[in-house]
């Protein structure tokens, strides 16, 4: 489904700053796979992301998506493909547009954008349907702006947003870590759900490792622009986090340091 | 009196489509685009030719329009492509027209006294003048609203609001500001189009300051309205635009203000400042005062407990 082939990002290269943020990267996945990225500060993982979405353009290497390369193409065509959830609440959705325009806009995700209305009843009754699956009464505030909702409410908008089109890959980028716990236990909940009942294929990156056994059925471990262990599913379902810590030292040759971290 | 509060609605009416205009770049994009001083007379002087050479008054408006939206889509792609600072597009563009207006006139002003204009037929009868501009001006604040709620509007509101999230969504950020400033600047060329035929000429600085004014009308409305939805705030800055009119109409009746005609835009400037200032202000007294009566409540309840 997706696939990225040698792909090597520099910051500022050739400068004092010249930072390595992707250093050869192979990585391939399946359809319907739901893949958990851990990694330490800097280690590269929103990096990953943004070149996956056409934010950044590789140095060298090339982005595949279904057996086509997409290197070429920017961001907003990628969309096509691609359904996102960002670790700002505030990134994801107008503010000061309502919910159900917010929708419409999602709605269109990678199709033309015509003169036909946004909100057609037929499209509000959709919505409606759609925002029930989140439990959180916004079916009743389809008027409401978006601007109005606490960060939970926009953060699973935003994930109802980026997946109800069915998007051919899912990207999250740490889209609970500006939650507070409960909420972000709420968004990790609808996060499975969903993925499970539309098998999405995810890459999902987390800062709690007990979130990152426990989803998915594969793990990733990134370090310094590397990927430097991919866990499959039969070896996930009995790891534990001191484990995973442990396995993280022994490859990368320091300790875990993520100042978000949650350890579960 | 009356005589100068009809006028002042009529002016109010014609200049509420460069409100309109305004109120695309500056509120929905978010892009404080000054090729309006340009295009504004690009409007008139477009119309004012073509009429003055035997032209249908409507089909000169019309051009006048592609005029604006033409101007408008060059500060667009001048921003988006050229990757050009916004304010600076918009001053490029807005000197490039003072002499592509002259070109387009053949010289610094033209005369439509005697000509056939969307005026003629209605001019001697104010009520079926206002009647008429109220009717245009309110169907062209309808057809925008329309659009603005389309996917094609949503778009180009989410680009002014948050353009990464349309982005990630496919949205193409880059066309939808061009085709927000083009219309915008469309609306503008229509505007100075109708003062043309209104005041029976054009000329190339009848565009300077227009900015201004234009902004002014956008605040005034939204401070007697507010700002609920598209709908409301197109609505708000059309009574904007006219209730600036009346403003500028009593001033100049006020004989102690001694006011002179050419005082007008610093009159406009100062109206913009006090309504931007005044919020500014407002907002500092309120937290100041919030801040001083939570703390005394604090101090009180300490005392309460016997204090620290
Ligand atoms: N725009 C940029 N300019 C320069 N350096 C950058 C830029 N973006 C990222 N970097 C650097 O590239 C490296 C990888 O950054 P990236 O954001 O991908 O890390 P991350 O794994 O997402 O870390 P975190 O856990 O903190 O989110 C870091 O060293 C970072 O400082
Ligand atoms: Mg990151």
């Amino acid at each position: 489904m997706l696939e990225l082939n040698h792909v090597s990002k520099l910051f500022n290269p050739g400068t004092p700053d010249e930072k390595i943020a992707l250093i050869d990267i192979q990585l391939k996945l399946n359809p319907g796979d739901f893949v958990t990225v851990i990694g330490s500060n800097g280690a590269g993982k929103s990096t990953l992301m943004n070149i996956i979405s056409g934010v950044l353009k590789p140095d060298l290497g090339d982005v595949k998506i279904g057996g086509t390369s997409i290197s070429h193409l920017p961001e907003f065509q990628r969309s096509r493909w691609i359904g996102r959830v960002f670790q700002d609440p505030m990134a994801g959705t107008a503010p000061t547009m309502t919910i159900e325009e917010n929708l419409a806009m999602a709605y269109r995700r990678g199709k033309p954008r015509g003169l036909s209305w946004g909100v057609s009843a037929a499209r509000r009754k959709l919505f409606r349907e759609q925002l029930q699956r989140l439990g959180l009464g916004l079916e009743n505030r389809l008027k409401a702006k978006v601007g109005l909702l606490s960060g939970g409410e926009r953060q699973a908008l935003s994930l109802l947003m980026a997946t109800f089109t069915k998007p051919d890959i899912l990207l999250l980028d740490e889209h609970t870590a500006a939650l507070d716990p409960a909420r972000a236990e709420l968004i990790t909940r609808l996060t499975e759900s969903i993925v499970r009942e539309m098998k999405l294929t995810t890459l999902m990156v987390t800062h709690n490792m007990e979130q990152a056994i426990r989803l998915g059925n594969r793990l990733i471990m990134m370090d310094k622009g590397r990927i430097i262990l991919d866990i499959p599913e039969n070896r996930k379902r009995d790891l534990t986090v001191p484990q995973l810590l442990a396995e993280f030292e022994r490859i990368s040759g320091h300790k875990l340091a993520d100042d978000r971290v949650v350890l579960g | 009196m009356f005589q100068s509060l009809t006028g002042a609605v009529e002016l109010g009416l014609m200049y509420a489509l460069l409100a309109l205009g305004v109120y695309i770049t500056f509120r929905i994009l978010d892009f404080p685009d000054l090729t309006v001083d340009g295009s504004f007379a690009t409007g008139g002087a477009i119309a004012a030719v073509m009429i003055s050479h035997g032209y249908e008054a409507w089909i000169a408006t019309l051009a006048a329009f592609a005029g604006g939206l033409a101007a408008g889509a060059c500060t667009g792609l001048l921003h988006t492509k050229g990757k050009i600072n916004g304010l600076l597009s918009g001053i490029l563009m807005m000197i490039a027209l003072y002499s592509i207006n002259i070109r387009i006139m053949g010289k610094p002003n033209v005369s439509l006294i005697n000509a056939d204009t969307l005026f003629s037929p209605i001019d001697s009868v104010t009520w079926k003048y206002i009647l008429v501009l109220a009717i245009v001006v309110f169907a062209i604040k309808l057809l925008l609203d329309a659009f603005l709620h389309t996917d094609k509007g949503l778009a180009l509101r989410a680009t002014g609001d948050n353009n990464r999230m349309i982005r990630s969504f496919g949205g193409n950020t880059d066309n939808a500001t061009i085709l927000g400033i083009s219309l915008s600047n469309g609306l503008v060329a229509i505007s100075g189009a109708l003062i043309a035929q209104d005041s029976g000429f054009a000329d190339v600085t009848m565009g300077v300051g227009m900015i201004v004014i234009g902004l002014a009308s956008v605040i005034i409305g939204e401070a007697i309205l507010g700002t609920r939805g598209v709908f409301w705030t197109t609505f708000a800055v059309v009574i904007g635009s006219i209730v600036y009119r009346i403003v500028l109409a009593l001033a100049y009746r006020a004989e102690w203000l001694k006011l002179k005609s050419t005082d007008l835009k610093l009159i406009t400037a100062l109206i913009v400042i006090v309504a931007l200032v005044i919020p500014t202000i407002r907002r500092h007294y309120k937290q100041k005062s919030n801040a001083r009566k939570r703390t005394a409540e604090l101090a009180v309840s300490a005392r309460g407990k016997g204090g620290i």
